[in-house]
Order: C-alpha cells, then sequence, then structure tokens
C-alpha cells in the first residue's frame, strides 16, 4: 500500500471512529434497546425522566417543602411527624423519595445527610444527586469527620452545637429542613423557596443569605 | 486531621458546581435503573447494595473518585442485577453491543444509525 493509502485508510478510519460512541454509552444503547424491545421500558419515559432530571426537577420541590414549613407551622408539625405523608400533600411522592424522614436544624443541631453505602437521596425532592455526594471521600469522611467535611463546605459548626449523621437506605431518605434565616419574616412561601439552597437540605451549608435564590 | 487529609478534601467542595451528568449515558443508566424499580425488575434494596459493592471495588482497584467511576459502577450493577433476573443475559448484552458497534461504523456520518445497518447482526 502506497503512503498515500496508507493516510487516506487511516482518515476514513478516524472518520469512522470518531461518531462511534464511548464504551459505556454503547452499552447502555444496548441495554436500552433490548429492554425497550421486551417492553421493560419505554423510550420516551426514559428520554424524559433524563431531560426532567438534567434540567427542570432540582432541587426546587425541596425548597418548597422547606419554605412551606417555615410560613404553616400545621404543615411542618406533620412533615416532622410523618414525612412521606407530608411530602404526599404537595404530591412529592415518587421517584425514590422512599420513606421520608425531615429532620431540622436549630440553633444547638446541625443535621448532614450522607449514603455510606452508594448514594441513595431523595431526588424526587432535590434533583440529582451532585457528584461530591457520591464520592468515596464525602461517603466515608462524613460518619468519621463531619466538622471537617463541614469545613470544607465552608461551614463552621461551633462546639457547643451538635452535629448529627444520618445514612440515607434504599428505604429511609432523609430531609435537613434548615433554619429560617433572620430578616425574612416579610416574605412570603414562593419568595422563601427561592432562598433555600440544595446543599441546605443535605447539611452542608447552614447560614445562608436572605437575598440569595439558592435553587435557580 | 492531618495536612494531607485536609488535602484531600478540598476537591469536594470543587465539585459543587459540577453539571450532574458529563454525558447523556450517565443520565439514561440512573432512568433505566429508576424505571427497573418503578416496574419491580429489581427492588430499591437490590440496586442499593448492588451499586455500594460495585463502588467498593472501583475504590479498591484504585480508580479515581470521580463522577465517570461513579457511572461506570452504576451501569456495571445495573448491568449485573438485569443478568441476575434473567430480563438481560450477559451474552444477550454482548451481541447487541457488539450489533451497535458494528452498525455506527457501517453508517455514514449524517445518516440515522440503525441496527440494520449493522455489518452482520450478532444476535
Amino acid at each position: 500500500m502506497s503512503n498515500y493509502d496508507s493516510a487516506k485508510v487511516a482518515k476514513i478510519h478516524h472518520h469512522l471512529h470518531s461518531h462511534l460512541p464511548s464504551e459505556p454509552a454503547l452499552r447502555v444503547k444496548a441495554l436500552e434497546s433490548l429492554l425497550v424491545e421486551k417492553g421493560l421500558v419505554n423510550s420516551q419515559t426514559i428520554d424524559a425522566w433524563v431531560e426532567a432530571y438534567s434540567e427542570e426537577i432540582g432541587p426546587k420541590r425541596g425548597a418548597r417543602v422547606v419554605a412551606k414549613a417555615w410560613t404553616d407551622p400545621a404543615f411542618k408539625a406533620r412533615l416532622m411527624d410523618d414525612g412521606t405523608a407530608a411530602i404526599d400533600e404537595l404530591d412529592f411522592v415518587g421517584n425514590a423519595t422512599a420513606h421520608l424522614k425531615a429532620v431540622e436544624n436549630t440553633g444547638s443541631v446541625h443535621n448532614l445527610v450522607v449514603c455510606t453505602l452508594c448514594s441513595c437521596y431523595p431526588f424526587a425532592l432535590l434533583g440529582v444527586a451532585p457528584n461530591w455526594y457520591k464520592t468515596a471521600a464525602y461517603r466515608s469522611r462524613a460518619v468519621r469527620d463531619p466538622r471537617g467535611v463541614l469545613q470544607e463546605f465552608g461551614v463552621n459548626i461551633a462546639d457547643d452545637i451538635e452535629v448529627r449523621v444520618w445514612d440515607n437506605t434504599a428505604e429511609l431518605r432523609y430531609l435537613v429542613v434548615p433554619q429560617r434565616p433572620a430578616g425574612t419574616e416579610g416574605l412570603d412561601e414562593e419568595a422563601l423557596t427561592g432562598l433555600v439552597t440544595r446543599n441546605a437540605m443535605i447539611g452542608t451549608d447552614r447560614k445562608f443569605s436572605a437575598t440569595a435564590t439558592g435553587t435557580s | 486531621m492531618s495536612p494531607s487529609e485536609t488535602d484531600a478534601l478540598k476537591p469536594l467542595k470543587k465539585m459543587d458546581a459540577e453539571p450532574v451528568f458529563e454525558e447523556l449515558w450517565q443520565a439514561q443508566v440512573l432512568a433505566i435503573a429508576d424505571a427497573m424499580v418503578n416496574a419491580g425488575t429489581f427492588k430499591a434494596a437490590a440496586w442499593s447494595k448492588t451499586l455500594g459493592r460495585e463502588l467498593k471495588a472501583a475504590e479498591a482497584a484504585g480508580a479515581d473518585d470521580t463522577a465517570q467511576t461513579y457511572y461506570k459502577a452504576a451501569l456495571r450493577a445495573l448491568e449485573g442485577l438485569l443478568a441476575q433476573s434473567d430480563a438481560v443475559p450477559f451474552a444477550t448484552l454482548e451481541a447487541r453491543r457488539e450489533a451497535w458497534k458494528q452498525a455506527y461504523l457501517a453508517t455514514p456520518h449524517g445518516s440515522p444509525v440503525d441496527l440494520a445497518n449493522a455489518v452482520s447482526r450478532a444476535d
């Protein structure tokens, strides 16, 4: 084969392979197509899930639950008593909320949520878990050294505040109800929803601004 | 905490602003797993246990503590559970993966990739 032909073949080879999906992408494509043929999944359902969780859902639902708890004492009482039933009132049950338990931050308690085994997370409320939540570093250190992890996120917890660490499982998942920021007395539920950050509901944020737009 | 442990924590905060999905297949893995749990093909507890085992194996093998490692472990967990429940045996999956690969290689740029374009259907 001449040099010219070698170059041409290499170019064609590159051209062909440049649009070949990565190995994991190929495997997922293979899995999905087989599951669709077996009637176990529907392509539209998968596409809709991906679209919703990539862009739409995020932590907005969880933020609304928190804001409602801040403004409606009766709802807060129901949320603390039975989280699953309370979020059902807002039609948020589903997609891995499992049994939901709300845990409240106070002046003397700070709550932090982790899944030490894998990445269990109430994603119907909070969207897909952030990447750090899924790391081995967070999963192990959140239990061993929660104050150190919180410092890494810029949250310094005074020695007289107790840090409680909750381990999410497939059956039971936690939602941190942060303290309502000072200076927000005049805000309604919708405005308050915009203040609550995703990390505050996991516990890696504690004092957030009364003017921030947390869930965007 | 030693200085080296402090350093090891730094990437956590840095990951805070990362998009949750770097590639489409990562989202599809979670979407399929969720659909399988909802359909009762496997239980949420089995998913959690299997994913935990795959993450531990990746860590033991020295894989980087990144989103890519996490999603690859999630894909292995999904494949394993689907094979175990006989929904998708490994051999069937391998044959279909190869068929898709051949279809991509045989399809000119700009044309929709279809399994019918595979040079030879492996399944």
